[in-house]
């Protein structure tokens, strides 16, 4: 939801970074406010998934210009953990499977990690089981999910919802969804993006990666951008994802005029 | 190593043999005189030997290590922090000494179990038949010498179709420095039996001893056993251990062994499908540190068709501690669809630490499916921005990844105590502080 008067949760100003000495994001500027929902789309190679894991601080790419302010923080200058203690949040494309730690365990650690380094209570195993079940429930999944081991033969819909549970138990104030639809059916894309829906309020921000339309009939996004080639070519609202949708992305190269006249 | 010494090692170990009694069985006597004309053909192996060509055991020559003394003062209350409360089913042997009054067996009417020489009258023939038959020991020194000085011995007997529904645990505890001890074991799975085995080797000291072991294993058609091994021998012990296994018709096998303690240890596992349609499954995890040494040779030798084996070993090593990890697998060309695979994967914590891996195929069938595959490195990038993007810091998540990786091999076991010491222990030993 686009608010009146809300505050800005990120603001990404001319930002730069390259891998192994390759340039990928070549100038990106974007700002994102509390209860916003904005939408990345790209083809592939569009440095969408680069942009992303930069916001997130993997240290496979090298930011060589611009800057990223999150909330009162230069966020360039955190590393990843402290980034996620201060609210933000990025949803695996594939999330990593950890055999021999059971989920339980991992998410209960993660959760009072950031809880202690937000100055709040620990929860002890018996209360986070209470906790834990009970944003579950938001996601439809079965209790022996807590019992087998971080993402270890789940399918492709265990593992985003897993990923949505934990972005539901670290309550960011921004979250990045890289390609959360993909890989998933129809029936376990509707529980995600009803999951994400009871997350989002008016005090936090998403951002949706993706490459495909579908997930916005259900994440409603209240801003379009389209990624090319390392920047953000074109800026729209939620039409202009159904455009892209019919009409494909080549002829924004030849027209970079934004169809829907709204500036992020 | 100096041939004066080797020589002077066994030649000490032989003196001390005979001063031993005979026994009253002929058959005894007689495998044990055959093994001690073993030992005096042979020499202890050296690095110039294939089979030990990254395992040093010179330094075992260094002190006599004579064998260990019967008649431990040791109670239960000394011991009891080892006990595992599912194995209500107890063998315990100080210093390779049986010790009837820290045992206990609560199914004697279901289970054969017991002390060998307590056995030998009723059990004539299976003894006999099994006892020094599956871990041969005319070029292998260590079985040579651990059948020479045969006495007591854990022997545990699964009758017909019966299911053991409680572990049976063989706790073989460590206290007298500088002996060698000679801890043997036998387990017998008649057909349709079930059961599961825990062989535990443990201390309470901290000095220098030899552990020589020798363990067999024999299951009938369609007999299951579940064998888990723990290595626990103080940082300053000398572990040597021999096992085979012989499976037959669809007879199945499921070992895990866990080795964390002695400056040097090896493990030595055959396993035989003797016939059609036997499975076996072999996890085998090595966490190490220090200047540790820890050997694992298995063989997986399968010698008739539909049979299946599975192994993964997964080795650990910090600081300047090597892991050697040598597993065959012989298909032979009776061996018609035979479904195998093995996984070799080891984490260097260090950059002084080392790991030798050598997958060894050997198939002469042609209908076959084998996989195998090794790896050695460092943690996964990846997998630490994963844990470190949730909130957890880098020591943290590396801390966290360490444990992982040992844990998926200890999370098999299917006793929950054993389980929990053994993933304390790993904690333990995987936890780095932030530097």
């Amino acid at each position: 939801m686009i608010i009146a008067n809300s505050h800005t949760i990120l603001s990404v100003q001319g930002l730069r970074a390259s891998i192994n000495g390759t340039e990928i994001l070549k100038g990106i500027d974007l700002t994102v406010k509390s209860g916003e929902i904005h939408a990345i789309m790209g083809l592939n190679g569009s440095g969408k998934s680069t942009f992303a894991k930069v916001l997130a601080g993997h240290s496979a790419y090298e930011v060589t210009g611009g800057s990223i302010q999150f909330a009162d923080k230069n966020l360039l200058e955190l590393p990843p953990e402290e980034r996620a203690r201060a609210g933000l949040f990025l949803a695996f494309q594939y999330p990593i499977e950890i055999p021999g730690v059971a989920n339980t365990q991992f998410l209960r650690l993660a959760y009072n990690t950031v809880q202690t380094q937000r100055g709040k209570e620990e929860l002890d195993p018996l209360e986070f089981d209470d906790f834990v079940r009970e944003k579950m429930k938001l996601l439809e999944m079965k209790p022996d999910f807590l019992d087998r081991s971080v993402n270890e033969g789940f399918s492709g819909g265990e593992k985003k919802r897993n990923e949505i549970l934990q972005m539901a138990l670290l309550e960011p104030k921004l979250s990045i969804l890289d390609e959360t639809d993909s890989g998933l059916d129809i029936d376990a894309l509707k529980i995600v993006a009803n999951g994400v829906n009871r997350i989002t309020n008016k005090d936090n921000a998403t951002i949706l990666v993706t490459h495909y339309q579908r997930l916005l009939d259900y994440i409603v996004p209240d801003f379009v951008h389209v990624m090319q080639a390392g920047r953000i070519v074109m800026t729209g609202g939620k039409e202009l994802a159904l455009e892209l949708e019919t009409r494909g992305y080549d002829w924004i190269t030849a027209n970079k005029q934004p169809v829907a006249g709204v500036n992020a | 190593m100096s041939e004066a010494i080797n020589t002077s090692y066994l030649e000490c170990l032989l003196k001390s043999w005979q001063a031993k009694p005979a026994e009253s069985r002929a058959w005894l006597n007689q495998l044990r005189a055959q093994a001690i004309d073993c030992v005096s053909t042979q020499k202890l192996p050296t690095k110039r030997d294939e089979e030990w060509r990254f395992t040093d055991i010179s330094p075992l020559t260094t002190l006599p290590y004579r064998p260990s003394q019967p008649g431990s003062a040791l109670k239960i209350e000394d011991i009891q922090h080892l006990f595992l409360n599912e194995a209500k089913n107890r063998l315990v042997f100080v210093d390779g000494h049986f010790s009837q009054s820290l045992s206990a067996i609560a199914e004697p009417a279901a289970l054969i179990a017991g002390n060998l020489s307590a056995l030998l009258s009723t059990q004539a023939s299976i003894l006999e038949s099994h006892l020094g038959q599956h871990v041969p020991f005319d070029h292998n020194v260590f079985a040579a010498l651990n059948t020479a000085f045969l006495q007591d011995g854990a022997v545990v007997i699964v009758p017909k179709n019966t299911a053991i529904a409680e572990p049976v645990h063989l706790l073989f505890i460590a206290t007298q420095r500088e002996v060698t001890s000679y801890p043997r074991c036998l387990l017998i799975g008649e057909t349709g039996s079930h059961v599961t085995l825990i062989e535990d080797y443990a201390t309470l000291q901290h000095a220098a001893y030899i552990t020589n072991s020798v363990t067999e294993i024999n299951l009938a058609g369609n007999a299951h056993a579940k064998h888990i091994r723990v290595q626990r021998e103080s940082a300053k012990a000398f572990h040597l251990a021999n096992c085979a296994v012989s499976l037959a018709h669809a007879s199945n096998y499921q070992s895990i062994s866990i080795s964390l303690g002695s400056q040097i240890s090896r493990y030595s596992l055959d396993v035989r499908l003797t016939d059609e349609a036997a499975e076996c499954s072999i996890d085998g995890l090595a966490l190490i540190s220090d200047r540790q040494l820890a050997d694992t040779h298995t063989c997986i030798d399968h010698a008739k068709p539909n049979g299946t084996s599975h192994q993964q070993h997964k080795c650990i090593a910090d600081d300047a501690s090597h892991a050697v990890f040598n597993g065959k697998i012989i298909v032979r060309p009776q061996a018609q669809r035979t479904n195998s695979s093995q996984s070799s994967r080891n984490l260097l914590l260090s950059k002084t630490a080392q790991v030798d891996t050598k997958p060894q195929l050997e198939i002469f069938a042609d209908d076959v499916k084998c996989s195998h595959g090794a790896t050695v490195g460092q943690l996964d990038q990846e997998e630490i921005f994963y844990l470190r993007s949730r909130g957890l810091s880098e020591t943290a998540a590396r801390n966290l990844l360490t444990y992982a990786f040992g844990a998926e091999i200890i999370s098999r076991i299917p006793v929950s105590s054993l389980r929990q010491q053994l993933e304390q222990a790993v904690l333990d030993q995987t936890q780095s502080n932030p530097s």
